[in-house]
């Protein structure tokens, strides 16, 4: 049989119902002055004030030994923050990629003092990452990859253009994938990937790329015979792909893959809920329904994770199938509701609207592009 | 276990020329009883009420094989109506069961009467557990005739009954029989969709075209990968709705019922596109499950009512109550 199986999801224990409960009376305090527009930037919105709030809370670096600044919870605890947070468009973009990867990347492959540098800053919400995969030439094909570090004694020196990288601006490190040896066509073989220091490499220049909507998230960052202590490698050298896959299953499978226009839906249930009309009825069961059973299939990929088992292929089914259901809200809130965005309104549908038509098309791109997740879930049916 | 049993007695008892008898309309007896014998018509019950104390994931099993099987018979329809039965305190059925619910029936000086519509296999029932109001009645053979013929899609019987019946108290209503159906259904969409994906990788991974197997064509596996995301769907979305029948909740039986019927349609559609020509004909299999997903999707309360229920709740929970109903469900 060919099913990809999908265990069931944890239970609400107490505890759970309990967090879940301070987690949303925390959000309804701490974000009571944000606008609906702000909140439709989902976990693109960034305050590291927030973020060292979070971390103050024991909501960051949730999973991990308590030796390293963890909290030992269960990935399933640590699930219900993550979507409370995104489900109140809380602006937790700067720790994002830090506490969903970055740190799981350094707790599985680092070595013990890189752990103890990294870990606690990270789950104290006060150093943040970025993720160096894009090139140029190197997109979906990540093997492709063209920037190049080569050994010269203490350090590796590196050259080569990472393209895409959000928060680079931002952030204090990236996790960068890189070639150690060999040339591009020996494909996943001698790849690695080093701990960047963005805010104090010689030879490196960050760049921004304005996306369509105006806004500065994606950065370039060249690398001209940057002198990299062999010190940051991250794991083996030559272990880079495998590295990097082991990431993509927490990458993935998260609410942020189909909560990212919630906002909308909000601001749809707003407008239509005096109506009483059929349509605006039979549309919101219809995608409640959908929702529902995405947060299923999230939480079960959770447990997966939490029991330590590869869950990439559930992840991948879990963003393709997600980010569907997120890029087809405005064009149902259009068959409901007559709008011209407008995307310097401060606040209200129009605004909200003009992030949301903004941005969606970047939802099927970021973190594996729908078609290499189809792929993917292909591969996993035997048919490739 | 059970599962295995099932899945063994179905490939030696049920082949594609039962299904086509089936089809005809005739009763498959010798099937009936092969499965009433293994006491499938009690897999829901707990080992109090005479049933195995299956897990919940055991009697999602039991019922995705139905759908794998595309079992012409209201097997499923027996469980649901045995545990709503059990649950009343009612007696169980004896042979098959139907489960309907029909408010617009009348009851006057003890005896009941109306029209049920659209009963599967209606005339071959021992009972139906049937709802009015909020009471729940165990309405036997002789308490029916046939009022109109009718069809499902994949051509299974579906006459309405002409009920005219000196009633008995009949029983509290425990859950409605709709939101029990529904949740049958959606195990049995999953059912379907599996054999549709295991049929459709199978025939584009021999069929040869362009000097190639058709799956070697991205286009083509693309499509199998968005059918394994149905199937994923609807699975979780049958699981979500039985959780939430067990614990009384209507809205998350709207809300996986749902799911599952937007994946029925979905799924078949990418199903028979990956077939080509032949997954329109009767010759090659993949219409027994392509036929029964659009039966069973329209069942038991129809896409637009389950919609409604969820998308009024979900109107009424406000912008502010929306998100904390989404995480009950």
């Amino acid at each position: 049989m060919s099913a990809i199986p999908f265990p069931a999801p944890p239970a609400d224990s107490e505890t759970v119902i309990a967090l879940r409960a301070e987690v949303r009376a925390f959000l309804a305090e701490e974000l009571a002055s944000r606008t609906d527009r702000q909140r439709s930037d989902s976990w693109c919105g960034a305050d590291k004030d927030f973020s060292r709030k979070m971390g103050q809370r024991g909501w960051l670096g949730m999973t991990w030994p308590k030796r390293y600044g963890g909290h030992e919870r269960t990935a399933y605890e640590r699930y219900v923050v993550v979507e409370e947070m995104l489900a109140a468009g809380a602006p937790v973009g700067a720790h994002w990629i830090a506490d969903r990867q970055s740190g799981p990347s350094i707790l599985k492959f680092g070595t013990e003092e890189q752990k103890q540098y990294f870990l606690p800053k990270i789950a104290a919400g006060e150093l943040y990452f970025s993720i160096g995969m894009s090139e140029p030439d190197s997109g979906s094909d990540l093997a492709a990859t063209r920037t190049r570090a080569v050994r010269d004694g203490d350090v590796y020196r590196v050259t080569g253009t990472k393209v895409w990288t959000s928060f680079a601006h931002q952030s204090d490190w990236a996790i960068m994938f890189c070639r150690t040896s060999g040339t591009p066509a020996d494909r996943h073989n001698g790849t690695s990937q080093l701990l960047i220091d963005l805010k104090n490499t010689p030879g490196l220049t960050i760049r921004p790329i304005i996306d369509l909507a105006g806004q500065h998230h994606f950065n370039e960052m060249h690398f001209e015979d940057a002198a990299i202590p062999a010190s940051q490698l991250l794991g083996s050298e030559g272990q880079g792909w495998a590295q990097v896959m082991s990431e993509l299953a927490f990458e993935r499978s998260g609410p942020e893959r189909f909560l990212s226009s919630i906002e909308l839906l909000y601001q749809l249930i707003a407008i239509l809920r005096g109506r009483q009309s059929d349509a605006a009825q039979i549309t919101l069961g219809r995608l409640t329904a959908r929702l529902a059973v995405l947060r299923r299939l999230s939480r079960s990929v959770t447990s997966m994770l939490q029991e330590e088992q590869d869950a990439g292929l559930q992840a991948s089914i879990v963003k393709d199938v997600g980010a569907l259901f997120e890029q087809s809200l405005p064009d149902i809130a259009r068959e409901l509701v007559d709008c011209e965005p407008d995307p310097l309104a401060a606040s209200g549908y129009a605004a909200v609207l003009a992030n949301i038509v903004h941005n969606s098309p970047s939802w099927s791109l970021r973190g594996g592009t729908r078609e290499i997740l189809r792929g993917i879930i292909a591969r996993g049916l035997g048919t490739r | 276990m059970l599962a295995e049993m099932i899945q063994r007695l179905l490939e030696r008892s049920l082949d594609d020329s039962a299904q086509a008898r089936a089809r005809g309309g005739e009763w498959l007896s010798g099937l009936w009883t092969e499965l009433s014998e293994m006491g499938l018509p009690l897999a829901l019950l707990s080992e109090d009420q005479g049933g195995f104390g299956l897990t919940g994931a055991e009697q999602g099993e039991a019922l995705r094989l139905l759908g794998r099987h595309a079992v012409p018979l209201p097997l499923a329809e027996t469980m649901g109506a045995n545990r709503l039965l059990a649950a009343a305190g009612l007696p169980l059925a004896e042979g098959a069961a139907g489960l309907a619910r029909a408010d617009g029936l009348t009851l006057e000086g003890g005896r009941l009467t109306g029209t049920v519509e659209r009963v599967a296999w209606g005339e071959h029932l021992d009972c139906l557990a049937l709802a009015v109001g909020d009471r729940l009645y165990r309405v036997p053979r002789s308490g029916w005739s046939l009022a109109a013929t009718g069809h499902a899609a994949n051509y299974h019987p579906r006459p309405s009954l002409a009920i005219d019946w000196q009633a008995d108290e009949g029983a509290a209503l425990p859950h409605c029989p709709l939101a029990e159906g529904a949740t049958l259904r959606a195990f049995q969409i999953a059912g379907a969709l599996e054999s549709a994906l295991d049929l459709s990788i199978s025939h584009t991974g021999t069929r040869v075209q362009f000097g190639k197997p058709l799956s070697k064509n991205q286009a083509v596996q693309h499509e199998l990968a968005r059918l394994a995301g149905e199937l994923a769907c609807a699975t979780a979305a049958a699981d979500l709705a039985a959780e939430a029948l067990a614990r009384g909740d209507v809205l998350g039986v709207a809300a996986g019922s749902l799911r599952a019927r937007e994946a029925a349609g979905t799924g078949a559609s990418i199903a028979t596109q990956a077939h080509g020509a032949i997954g329109f004909t009767r010759e090659h299999r993949l219409h027994l499950f392509t036929t029964s997903l659009w039966t069973w999707r329209d069942e038991f309360g129809g896409q637009v009512q389950w919609a409604k229920l969820l998308g009024s709740a979900a109107l009424d929970a406000g912008t502010a109550g929306y998100w904390p109903m989404v995480t009950t469900l």
